[in-house]
């Protein structure tokens, strides 16, 4: 399966969904339940990502940050707007500079105000065209307000 | 007013041709429905019961001529003749096809207008006092703080997806006008102790069907801060809001689970956290947004202008007119004049493209070429001189456009309802129309004094029922259309949501109904007081003996 990542189409190397004591081989994300569960072991394992729902909340795991290559968001639905502060915080509250990384349901429109909020990764829906959705960047070409790239956008009112 | 820079330009055309993508997109199949509704809900396009239906927006309410002329060429070219004002002083078309709607969004563009965030969960268009600039009772123009917020929640990043639609109004008058207590955040231009202009901020207020008032959560907020504030209970909103349903989803609901006071103190925390981030606005921005809001060109005239006076003494109607149709002005020798959309046979808020293009002659002609749509559903040219008012007044009655009721009982808020809307119960438009062929001696509706009936087909109460002196709620009852009274509801800063008056009444009856209450009144009354004061003295009881022992 292939992504987009920092806008080119790259293979995916990350697999999701795990249980607690069972890992596939390879790179893994695995839940904030199960990482506080197993932290050490997980930790000696290496590969490990981790892996946000809308409703965890970064306090509980905000010291462990440097132990993630990738963080992946799970949009549960589309419209669920949540992993777009979810991201945000993780770059300009705490500091996270590794992979964040958009998965489960959401679609392409919500690209670029995605990458606005801190996220750089795409796993889009089985069967979507990639190429297509690497437009939605292009976008705009300007902004009304600061966002993780930009502190001092030039076109708001502050400009 | 506030024009356009190259940035405003770019955005807003993107904006048009990334939907002009997506409406290929849907009409090829590849954009299935479910995703494509978000997107064209962000673009102010609904499905309503017959047809599509565009909502525009227009910024705090404020219109240039040319754009008036904009909007009534799409009501020409695009829609049946003519188009609908909303209590958002937004703008909405009935009639659009899915496949001219790009076209439509490119024409607004060549006229800095648009329809971002004019419905979908996201932050929609700000909205002010509809005398904003030219009030008396105004601390300051509260118009440059509107501009500023619409440029930061336009396409904000971060705010696009949010539990629930997201309304914010902001007020500066001693008189509230833009019902700040009713809105998801209500701003208050304010005075401190050391004599500095600043906001009080309210959250948490609003209608739909769980009616709130607004909790104030900082009775002082630097100007400095606005933005950065905003952005923190949003960002609360935005986290802790719920989700599970959407009757429960508006910020209303998490403060008061939450409790003001808990509220107030999560949006202070994350606001100390990022109050110094970027957001501030400097003495320079705020000055730099004011310029476009400076005064227009007034001549130096004084009150009482000779030939106004001699008009008022020889016609009685045009004096009628005077009275009820004109405001105070802050600037001698002029008035500002409303422009009633209330006439007795047409739909309130409705405007003809005929009417619309030659509102913005008038505009031009009389009041420096802006037009100002009020929550009220009527426009305004704020800036005439009392001289030209005899004229203005000759020139609106010929096109319908000046029944002299503003602030009366046939000034009635009355939404689209079961004519047009999918989410309605009953009709509106028909009942105000009852209403109206009740209600049709003016002297008589004079003698009334200030009263409002507000109408709305359906729980969703966009007209805004709550707060009005006589609310009517349509319902339905096995099948048929039912309406439900309140009375007792004020959307100014004595804020207070309308009180059920008792079992819902048929269709047939309304006015009848209204009738009785409005007799009710007007027995009750000592002197000169009001249908609110009345209210607020005898209580419901009276009123409900009134209308259910007669029936």
């Amino acid at each position: 399966m292939q992504l987009i990542k920092d806008q080119q189409i790259i293979n995916n190397e990350w697999q999701h969904g795990d249980e607690i004591g069972e890992i596939p081989a390879g790179k893994v994300t695995v839940s904030v339940v199960h990482w506080q569960a197993e932290r050490d072991k997980l930790i000696a394992r290496g590969n490990i990502g981790l892996r946000l729902a809308a409703t965890d909340s970064l306090e509980d795991i905000k010291n462990d940050l440097g132990h993630f290559e990738i963080i992946a968001i799970d949009f549960e639905k589309f419209n669920d707007g949540r992993g777009f502060s979810l991201a945000r915080l993780l770059r300009e509250r705490y500091g996270y500079e590794g992979e964040i990384r958009a998965i489960g349901t959401f679609i392409r429109d919500q690209l670029y105000y995605m990458q606005r909020c801190g996220f750089n990764a795409f796993e889009l829906a089985e069967g979507k065209d990639l190429q297509q959705a690497l437009k939605a960047f292009t976008a705009f070409s300007v902004i009304s307000q600061p966002d993780v790239h930009q502190k001092t956008a030039p076109a708001g009112p502050w400009r | 007013m506030y024009h356009y820079d190259e940035y405003d330009k770019q955005l807003v055309q993107q904006r048009a041709d990334q939907f002009r993508d997506q409406v290929k997109r849907r009409l090829s199949g590849e954009l299935p429905e479910e995703e494509f509704l978000p997107l064209r809900l962000r673009n102010g396009l609904y499905k309503q019961r017959y047809a599509y239906m565009l909502r525009v927006a227009i910024p705090y309410g404020l219109l240039a001529s040319k754009q008036v002329r904009m909007l009534a060429h799409i009501a020409r070219e695009y829609d049946k003749g003519f188009a609908h004002f909303t209590t958002r002083q937004n703008i909405q078309y009935n009639w659009p096809e899915l496949e001219a709607v790009p076209d439509i969004l490119d024409k607004l563009a060549s006229v800095e207008m648009h329809a971002i965030q004019t419905s979908g969960n996201c932050i929609r268009n700000t909205t002010t006092d509809h005398l904003a600039g030219v009030a008396k009772d105004e601390l300051e123009d509260p118009r440059p703080y509107c501009e500023i917020i619409r440029q930061w929640s336009t396409l904000h990043p971060e705010f696009d997806w949010l539990p629930r639609k997201f309304k914010i109004a902001v007020s500066s008058a001693s008189d509230d006008r833009a019902a700040v207590h009713f809105h998801d955040i209500g701003l208050r231009l304010v005075k401190n102790a050391q004599g500095e202009t600043g906001f009080q901020v309210l959250v948490g207020g609003g209608l739909g069907r769980t009616p709130v008032i607004g909790k104030e959560i900082k009775p002082f907020l630097e100007k400095r801060h606005l933005l950065s504030y905003l952005e923190a209970v949003l960002r609360i909103y935005n986290l802790q809001g719920r989700r599970d349903n959407a009757y429960k989803a508006r910020i209303k609901i998490l403060v008061n689970a939450l409790g003001a006071e808990e509220f107030a103190r999560l949006v202070e925390a994350e606001w100390q956290l990022i109050k110094d981030n970027g957001l501030e606005l400097y003495e320079e921005n705020i000055e730099r947004v004011k310029a476009f809001f400076a005064a227009p060109a007034y001549d130096t005239l004084d009150d009482g202008d000779s030939l106004l006076n001699e008009k008022l003494s020889d016609n009685p109607l045009f004096a009628t007119w005077y009275k009820h149709n004109t405001a105070d002005h802050k600037q001698p020798g002029y008035r500002a004049a409303y422009i009633s959309l209330k006439a007795p046979t047409s739909p309130a808020g409705d405007a003809t493209d005929t009417q619309m293009d030659a509102i913005a002659d008038l505009a031009d002609r009389y009041s420096f070429g802006e037009v100002q749509s009020t929550h009220n559903q009527n426009l305004v040219l704020k800036d005439v001189k009392q001289a030209e008012l005899y004229e203005l007044w000759q020139a609106l009655n010929t096109l319908k456009l000046a029944t002299p009721n503003i602030g009366t009982l046939t000034d009635m808020i009355v939404c689209p309802g079961g004519t047009y809307c999918d989410l309605a119960n009953a009709a509106s438009i028909d009942v105000g129309q009852q209403i109206n062929d009740k209600f049709d001696e003016l002297d008589y509706i004079y003698d009334l004094g200030e009263v409002s009936i507000k109408i709305s087909g359906c729980m969703n109460a966009c007209g805004h029922h709550h707060i009005a002196d006589i609310g009517i709620l349509g319902v339905e009852k096995s099948g048929k259309e039912w309406y439900q009274i309140t009375l007792g509801g004020s959307p100014g800063l004595d804020a207070a949501i309308g009180k059920r008056l008792g079992p819902s009444v048929e269709k047939a009856r309304v006015a009848d109904v209204i009738a009785d209450i409005i007799n009710n009144y007007v027995e009750q009354r000592a002197g000169d007081e009001s249908f609110a004061e009345v209210y607020k003295r005898i209580g419901i009881d009276s009123f409900k003996e009134r209308v259910y022992a007669t029936h």
